[in-house]
């Protein structure tokens, strides 16, 4: 009898279904997997070292950099713990709009996610059809912020300026006709919140039409079904969060067991799973995209009737209006002071935590009374889930190693940091 | 929130009595445990019924040698967790102190939760915080063959060691760092 012997494999970091730059040492007995090792922090940019070299406000477009998938959510984290420290208020108006956009953040996501997924297990069209989508919500984004990934929309306080009366149109061009530009400008002829309201009435179907790919996809869900699946006590002691938890059957969302902003004003479900499989994971996300469809329009509703401030008139740490900076002396007096040496937070420590698109996001904050953080913790969920990856590949093939790597929805920015 | 942790804070103090320092902090129960008691601690904070912490959330290392205007009085060193309780709804964070600070070492938690290996892991990395009783306490952010804990406080922002691809050798090289350190905005303190 020849002696068979388990051989390593090297899956990554050059892997166009790794998402990112991981490398995983596979250990290999024939095609089954008896052992993973994830190498990571090839993108460790150390951004918690940086945090603590610069003033506070510096710090927050680093956020978007962490998790670049959903930049603004991250933002919202950040903010919460700043604003906690100061104890400041933040107008209502912002509340909505912030939790507006981390709704779009979580579609955004979500739509990435399914896209990639898609691509990862053999289902080519998805990647197209989410794609669609997004590009009209990274409008959004743009119409606010003037960026379609980096944000830096939010701000300790509020949001960095109301919602724009105007949606950017497409301009025609060799390969858009005038009767291309029609269609295409169709929705953009009013304000952000009429062309946000015609993405949500639209949007449902076309969740339809996903589900119509995949859902019953005989190929789809022999790739799915029973793929690493998490146990709800394995789960809670593995430190999963956000869908991943919940499709393990545990009934948690930040939004609804600790709200933060207005989600205790609205009206939204938590879909649960009972298996805890790849295919539970997809199902709790899909859902969750019609939910937050429904937050959007909720919000935009409220928007829409009721109109104010969108940052806090609180004078340590919120920039003043331009129009008072160039006009009173008081506000050019402020404005220097912040965008010289900054504000001051409080000594004294915080964490923040948020219900991020791949589940709890959060950020713990010491402060030692001076113009920079003393320590920027992030707790990034994707560190936690990724953790578990030699657990849940065990006994599975190799192939069965991308559909589960798809399915924690990984991104590398904020799980090196 | 803040009745929730200060209720919680009382629990804390009757359960563990004078061998944990409680306190509520911005609406937040917060304690310090002592190293030889971190483990019964822990695990009394997940398995007791008052509790019930399930789930570790994070572990992070602090190093506090540049703390403050004056001179930091106490130890170095400090692992700090969060911990979530699902059935309860509540959150507590616990602090402990390395008591050596040139060679820190904490009793590892992973084997209470497993989701510590990695969180510890990247304390060992960053901070070299040594958990004793960890399976696997390897680098895991930086590079392979780095050297030095890049959030220790005496470790400089721009790093050590600058590589580049040497052409006569046809591999990358490591050479001391080129960049000099500037501070832009000062670290400063309200009058």
């Amino acid at each position: 009898m020849p002696e068979f012997r388990n051989y390593h494999l090297n899956f990554g970091p050059q892997h166009p279904a790794a998402h990112g730059v991981l490398r995983m040492v596979l250990e290999l007995d024939g095609e089954v997997v008896v052992g993973a090792d994830p190498h990571i922090g090839m993108l460790h940019r150390g951004t918690e070292k940086l945090a603590e070299d610069k003033k506070w406000m510096q710090s927050l477009p680093y956020m978007d950099r962490l998790d670049y998938v959903s930049s603004m959510c991250n933002e919202h984290a950040y903010c919460l713990a700043i604003e906690k420290l100061l104890g400041i208020d933040v107008p209502i108006r912002a509340r909505y709009i912030r939790v507006l956009f981390d709704e779009i953040t979580r579609i955004l996501n979500h739509l990435l996610w399914i896209g990639s997924h898609g691509l990862d297990v053999g289902a080519m069209s998805m990647v197209l059809y989410a794609f669609r989508e997004r590009e009209d919500l990274l409008d959004c984004y743009e119409a606010v912020s003037g960026t379609r990934v980096h944000a830096a929309y939010y701000r300790p306080g509020g949001v960095y300026r109301d919602l724009p009366d105007t949606m950017p149109k497409y301009a025609e061009s060799k390969w858009k006709n005038a009767e291309k530009l029609d269609r295409l400008n169709a929705a953009r002829s009013g304000s952000l919140l009429d062309f946000i309201d015609d993405f949500v009435a639209r949007f449902p179907k076309r969740i339809d039409e996903y589900e119509t790919l995949l859902t019953e996809n005989r190929i789809w869900k022999q790739r799915l079904v029973n793929v690493g699946v998490v146990s709800r006590t394995r789960a809670l002691q593995l430190g999963f969060s956000g869908p991943m938890l919940r499709a393990s059957g545990v009934e948690w969302d930040l939004r609804k067991t600790q709200p933060y902003e207005v989600y205790d004003r609205l009206d939204f479900g938590v879909p649960v799973g009972s298996v805890g499989d790849c295919y539970d994971r997809y199902l709790v996300r899909v859902e969750e995209m019609r939910q937050s469809t429904r937050l959007v329009k909720q919000c935009v509703d409220w928007l829409r009737a009721n109109p104010g401030p969108v940052a806090s008139d609180d004078c340590k740490a919120v920039v003043p209006p331009r129009a008072e900076m160039k006009s009173t002396i008081e506000g050019m007096i402020r404005h220097f002071k912040l965008f010289s040496e900054g504000f001051f937070v409080p000594e004294g420590e915080v964490y923040s935590a948020i219900e991020h698109p791949k589940g709890e996001f959060g950020v713990y904050a010491v402060s030692d009374g001076a113009n920079k953080p003393y320590r920027l913790k992030i707790r990034s969920p994707g560190f936690a889930h990724l953790a578990a990856i030699g657990e849940m590949t065990q006994g599975h093939m190799i192939a069965d190693v991308v559909t589960i790597i798809g399915s924690l929805d990984i991104v590398f920015g904020e799980i090196d940091r | 929130m803040p009745k929730l942790a200060e209720s919680l804070v009382q629990t804390l103090r009757d359960a563990f009595g004078e061998r944990v320092s409680a306190r509520v902090c911005l609406g937040e129960a917060s304690i310090d445990v002592a190293v030889g008691d971190y483990l019964e601690v822990m695990e009394r904070l997940r398995d007791a019924p008052d509790f019930r912490f399930e789930q570790l959330i994070d572990v992070c290392g602090i190093d506090y040698s540049a703390y403050g205007k004056t001179p930091w009085p106490g130890r170095r060193f400090a692992v700090v967790s969060h911990l979530l309780s699902i059935s309860k709804n509540r959150r507590v964070r616990v602090r402990c102190f390395a008591p050596d600070d040139v060679f820190p070492s904490i009793p590892s938690v992973s084997s209470i939760w497993n989701s510590a290996d990695w969180f510890e892991r990247e304390a060992f990395d960053l901070f070299g915080i040594v958990f004793t009783g960890h399976a696997n306490l390897r680098r895991i952010l930086t590079d392979y063959g780095f050297d030095g804990h890049p959030l220790r406080k005496d470790f400089p922002v721009s790093g050590k060691v600058e590589v580049r691809y040497d052409a006569e050798l046809a591999r990358v090289v490591g050479d001391p760092v080129s960049i000099q350190p500037r501070v832009t905005t000062p670290r400063v303190f309200p009058e």
